[in-house]
Order: structure tokens, then C-alpha cells, then sequence
């Protein structure tokens, strides 16, 4: 069985969140990491090999330093790396991201691709369908468990209430969510086998069946007209009392504010 | 393409079990409005089987018209019938604006159809508006007009981009529910129902349903409450969430908690407030052992009053909170409930 699992490097926005003193985020000084999402499919991906000798490729696009991430997936035990940049692929909405990750698993051999649900960064939810929809392959989405069953995948798929168990015939794409797993931790001969293994690097021509009117800024349907660092409100007032004092003035608060 | 040739504004009516979704209302009152600013008519999508009954409810929340996909592979969400039908239903018909629910049906819906019909789709929207692309007029560049603007959190609700698509029809949203609001309810309107079925052949992508598990629904829609009183992993345990029971019971209002407290167990994922949870903006919302990580914080910080109670004085809840209390939640909680409780005996 051969599984493409794709992945993103995003900045962390949990934890070490830094901000300006004017309350916008600190990107700089930022760490990145991989998307959890991500990392609970890669994790699923390695089950699968563990169990199935599943051979697992990981698949990114982004800048040159998105090779940390493919290092990281080896480390935990991923076959091979694929590394998709270019400067022709900059700027690209979840359309033209999704165009150019299609066109680079079509020179890939694979049963079964995983995405992770959203990245914490844009939060779309987009690209795992798209890429799908590009394939002509089936996709699951929201994936909270995943089995095999002979040539086929059994996937409990989440929603709001409830959750329904799905099968369909591999190839199909799933995105998972990051409830799906703990992801294991790098192993120190994974770490060593991470920096002696080759990446694959692949630019554009290397993308398959792909038109460059699909590409980067200039192939993506939406366009930013206005972008902003969000404006918060602001800190009310922060007071540091013992237990009867602060509840004497917020029920004073709540008062004044014809809460209560 | 003609783009002038796509008219209307169009919502996917997302019913589960034969009953509409909060957000096919919420999403037929923000579309009037585009409707009205475009001098155009709305139009419900509502597509399942044995569903034509629920077509007057869409007229009552101001759809002018109604095209009903009704057919027997449709009785549940799967993505392929689903993204066939919405996708032949853009294709026959030419909407400019296509709103779908970012609900765990719209966030796979939308961005297949939107792959399927070739056009751009952006992510829960929290403000739609008719606006010139660019807004500004840059040299050498077609200004376009009646364009749909629309904007979106970004980067766990640090960044907002205003985000249109001005070369490709249509113009694909999803919001989530809870963010527009519905109208008051049209009495007796009857719709105006146009049948459509572009038929249906399994194939591939057809996935097969073994089974349907249902959560047990006993925990309260915390999107309705006025007054929530939410908790974070600062509560400690499963247990200690009784202080903010007595709190929430004193005051009428429900229990919410943060993304650590439902990976502890504490709570279950109903329960859960911010970016991979809900979206709630109560009267008055208490962050109570709640640091305050961003993707909190992006689901909560346009509650009308918030008090945040945390012991850590550098907690970043503190920054959106109009009130903060710094100190032991096991000492004030209870103090404040058994306060409350003696201002309400008084009246």
C-alpha cells in the first residue's frame, strides 16, 4: 500500500504567541511547526505502515524552509519527502494550491492520500476536497478514525451530532482531524536517517497536467482587496484583590452596568 | 466565460433529517440584503429527499424562489450526490453569489463544488457586502463594480483579509452559524418552488454508509445562550466544573469550556468555544481558568461583557476582558455565586 500524506508548515499559534505592543501578532518571532491537522494524518499514515507495511510519502509546497517539516515527517518514520516550490507558485488561494498539489501526487503511485482538515493558519478546510475534486477521487472528510477493509477504507467522518461510518474503494482521500491520534515523536535514528535521506525537490515543471493559468497569484480566483492586522478592543480594567473584595467589585460593575 | 450572464444570489438550504439548519436562515437574511444592493432575487438551494415540505419555511425567511433537488440518493450527506446536484444546480442556473454554512457539511460541500464549477470560495466569512474591486482605483487597472466583498479572520483571528473574486462566477462564501442574522419570520409565505434533478449515477466517488452513530444530545446549545460561563484547563478537573454549574445556575446561564478541557475530558466538544469549536457572543461571557490562547479568544471576543477570572496577572485573556480578576477561581467563584445569589433574593 502506498499513502501520500500531505503537509504544511505554519507559524505556531498555539503557545507561543507573541504580539506588538500595539496588540497585532509578533510573526517574527514566531516558531513554525508542523499543522497539527497534518501531523495527526501523517501519524495515521505511519499506523498504517506499521501495521500494513504501508510505504508513506510526504508531500509539501511551500518556501525552501518547508524542508524542516519533510525532515521532521522522516524523523517519525516517513519514507520520502517531496518538497513543491517555486516562485511561479507564490501567492496561490486554496484553488491554486490545491491545482499545484494535484499536479504534483500525479506522478505519484498511491492507494490512499491524507491531508489534515485545516491549517491553523488560514483555517480553510479547502484544500483536501480540492485536491480530491482535481483527482476525480473520493474524498472523506473530518476523518476521526480510519481502518482498512481489504481494498477499501472504513472512516468514521464527524459531524456536529453524530458521526457516520463510511466505506469506499481506495484510491480515496481523506483529511483528518487532529483528534484522530497523538502523533508520535521523532526517534533518534528516525533523526538521523532524516538528515542522511535525500528530499525530492520538484519546481513547476515538474507538475503534471497542470495549466500555468491555475498557478500561483495569478491563477487563484480570489484576490486580497484589504488586509489588516485585527484591531482587539482592548484590555478593560485588571485588578488584583482577595476573593471578597473582587467579587464586591464586580458585583459594583455589574451594577453600574444594570447587569444585575 | 459571460459573467454577466450569472444573476442572483443563492443559499445552499443545509437540511439533516428533513430539518433545516439554523444557518440556511441566517444565510437567507444576509443574502436579502445583497439581493436588495444587486436589485436581484434570492434564491434557496435545498437538496435531499422527500424535502418539498420544508420549502415554505425558506420562503418565510425570504427566499424568493426555492429549487428543490429531491431524489432518493440524497436522504444522507454524502459529498459526491451532494456536490453533483449544487454543482448542476450552478451550472443550469448562474448564480453571481453562492452562500453555503461552514457547518461539517459546508466546509466539504463548498470547497467541492467550488473546484467543480472553477471558481474561488472563501472560508467563514464574518461580513459580505457589495463593494468595488479594488476598492480603491489603481492605474491600469478595470475597477470593477457590485463586486461581493467579502471578509474573513485569518491566522486564528489575528489578521482580517477582505478577500473578492472578481473573474470568476460565482462568488462562493461560507459563514458560519451564528454569525448573520435571520429575519423575522414572513407569515404564510408560500414559495415559489422550481423542481431540478440532474439525476443520479453511483460511481467511484459514492461512498457507502454502514452506519449512522448520533451523539447523545444532552448538552445545552451554548450559540443561544446569554450567559455563558466557560472554563479552561485552570478549573483543574472534571469535578471542579461544579463551581461554574452553581455559577451558570445562578445566573440562568450554560456551561462552555475551552479546547483543553475538552482534550482532558472534561467536557464534551458541544461545549467547546473558539476556532475549531463555536462561535458564541453572549451578554456576558466568564472566562474562568482560561488563558486565552488566539483560536479562544477568535470565538468569543465579540461577547457584549467579559470577565475574565485567572490567577496567571500575564494571562493574554486579560487583554480582551473588560474585567479581570486576578486570583484563585476556587476562592471567587464561589463567593461570587453565593453574592448573586443574595442580590437576586433581594428583588
Amino acid at each position: 500500500m502506498k499513502i501520500v500524506v500531505c503537509v504544511k508548515q505554519v507559524p505556531d499559534t498555539k503557545g507561543g504567541v507573541k504580539f506588538n505592543p500595539d496588540g497585532t501578532l509578533d510573526r517574527a518571532a514566531m516558531l513554525t511547526i508542523m499543522n497539527p491537522d497534518d501531523k495527526a494524518g501523517l501519524e495515521a499514515a505511519l499506523r498504517l505502515k506499521d501495521k500494513y507495511d504501508a510505504e508513506v510519502t510526504v508531500l509539501t509546497m511551500g518556501l525552501p524552509k518547508a524542508d524542516e517539516v519533510l525532515r521532521e515527517a522522516i524523523a517519525m518514520g516517513a519514507d520520502h519527502g517531496i518538497l513543491v516550490t517555486d516562485r511561479v507558485l507564490g501567492g496561490a488561494d486554496t484553488w491554486a494550491t490545491s491545482t499545484t498539489i494535484a499536479g504534483a501526487i500525479r506522478n505519484l503511485e498511491y492507494d490512499l492520500i491524507i491531508t489534515g482538515r485545516q491549517a491553523i493558519d488560514g483555517d480553510t478546510a479547502q484544500v483536501g476536497p480540492q485536491i480530491a475534486e482535481h483527482l476525480g477521487l473520493p474524498v472523506i472528510s473530518y476523518a476521526q478514525d480510519i481502518k482498512i477493509e481489504g481494498d477499501s477504507v472504513v472512516v468514521q467522518r464527524q459531524y456536529e451530532d453524530r458521526y457516520h461510518e463510511l466505506k469506499v474503494k481506495m484510491p480515496c482521500l481523506i483529511t483528518a482531524l487532529s483528534e484522530l491520534n497523538e502523533p508520535r515523536y521523532m526517534t533518534p535514528g528516525g533523526i538521523f536517517d532524516a538528515y542522511e535521506k535525500e528530499v525530492t525537490v520538484w519546481g513547476r515543471a515538474d507538475l503534471k497536467d497542470v495549466d500555468d493559468s491555475n498557478l500561483g497569484l495569478k491563477g487563484s480566483p480570489t484576490k486580497i482587496a484589504k488586509a489588516s492586522d485585527k484591531v482587539r478592543k482592548g484590555a478593560g480594567e485588571k485588578v488584583t484583590l482577595d476573593a471578597e473584595e473582587a467579587v464586591a467589585y464586580l458585583m459594583g460593575k455589574f451594577k453600574e452596568k444594570h447587569v444585575i | 466565460m459571460g459573467l454577466e450572464e450569472y444573476k442572483g444570489v443563492f443559499v445552499f438550504a443545509q437540511q439533516v433529517d428533513n430539518v433545516l439548519d439554523g444557518v440556511a436562515f441566517e444565510l437567507l437574511g444576509k443574502a436579502r440584503d445583497l439581493a436588495k444592493d444587486l436589485s436581484t432575487e434570492v434564491t434557496a438551494v435545498l437538496i435531499g429527499s422527500d424535502i418539498k415540505g420544508l420549502a415554505d419555511q425558506l420562503a418565510e425567511y425570504g427566499a424568493d424562489k426555492v429549487i428543490v433537488v429531491d431524489d432518493p440518493e440524497l436522504k444522507e450527506y454524502r459529498t459526491e450526490p451532494y456536490a453533483h446536484a449544487l454543482a448542476s444546480v450552478i451550472n443550469e442556473y448562474k448564480p453571481e453569489i453562492m452562500l453555503v454554512g461552514a457547518t461539517a457539511i459546508g466546509r466539504d460541500l463548498g470547497p467541492t463544488v467550488s473546484a467543480r464549477v472553477a471558481t474561488g470560495l472563501t472560508a467563514d466569512c464574518t461580513v459580505l457586502e457589495i463593494g468595488d474591486f479594488p476598492i480603491n482605483p489603481v492605474p491600469n487597472q478595470e475597477q470593477k463594480h457590485n463586486q461581493l466583498l467579502m471578509t474573513r479572520p485569518a491566522f486564528g483571528g489575528n489578521t482580517i483579509a477582505t478577500i473578492a473574486c472578481p473573474d470568476n462566477r460565482p462568488q462562493m462564501a461560507t459563514v458560519r452559524p451564528g454569525v448573520m442574522q435571520k429575519i423575522a419570520p414572513i407569515k404564510d409565505a408560500k414559495a415559489n418552488v422550481i423542481e431540478f434533478n440532474p439525476g443520479f449515477t453511483p460511481n467511484n466517488r459514492y461512498v457507502e454508509i454502514l452506519n449512522i452513530v448520533k451523539a447523545v444530545k444532552n448538552t445545552a446549545n451554548i450559540m443561544d445562550a446569554k450567559i455563558l460561563v466557560s472554563g479552561g484547563r485552570g478549573v483543574g478537573s472534571k469535578e471542579n466544573f461544579k463551581l461554574l454549574d452553581e455559577l451558570a445556575e445562578v445566573l440562568g446561564g450554560t456551561v462552555s469550556c475551552s479546547r483543553a478541557v475538552v482534550e482532558n475530558g472534561w467536557q464534551p466538544v458541544d461545549l467547546q468555544v473558539g476556532q475549531t469549536g463555536k462561535t458564541v457572543r453572549p451578554q456576558i461571557y466568564f472566562a474562568i481558568g482560561i488563558s486565552g490562547a488566539i483560536q479562544h479568544v477568535a470565538g468569543m471576543e465579540d461577547s457584549d461583557l467579559i470577565v475574565a477570572i485567572n490567577k496567571d496577572e500575564d494571562a493574554p485573556i486579560f487583554d480582551v476582558a473588560d474585567y479581570g480578576l486576578v486570583g484563585d477561581l476556587n476562592k471567587i467563584v464561589p463567593a461570587l455565586t453565593k453574592a448573586l445569589k443574595e442580590e437576586m433574593n433581594k428583588i
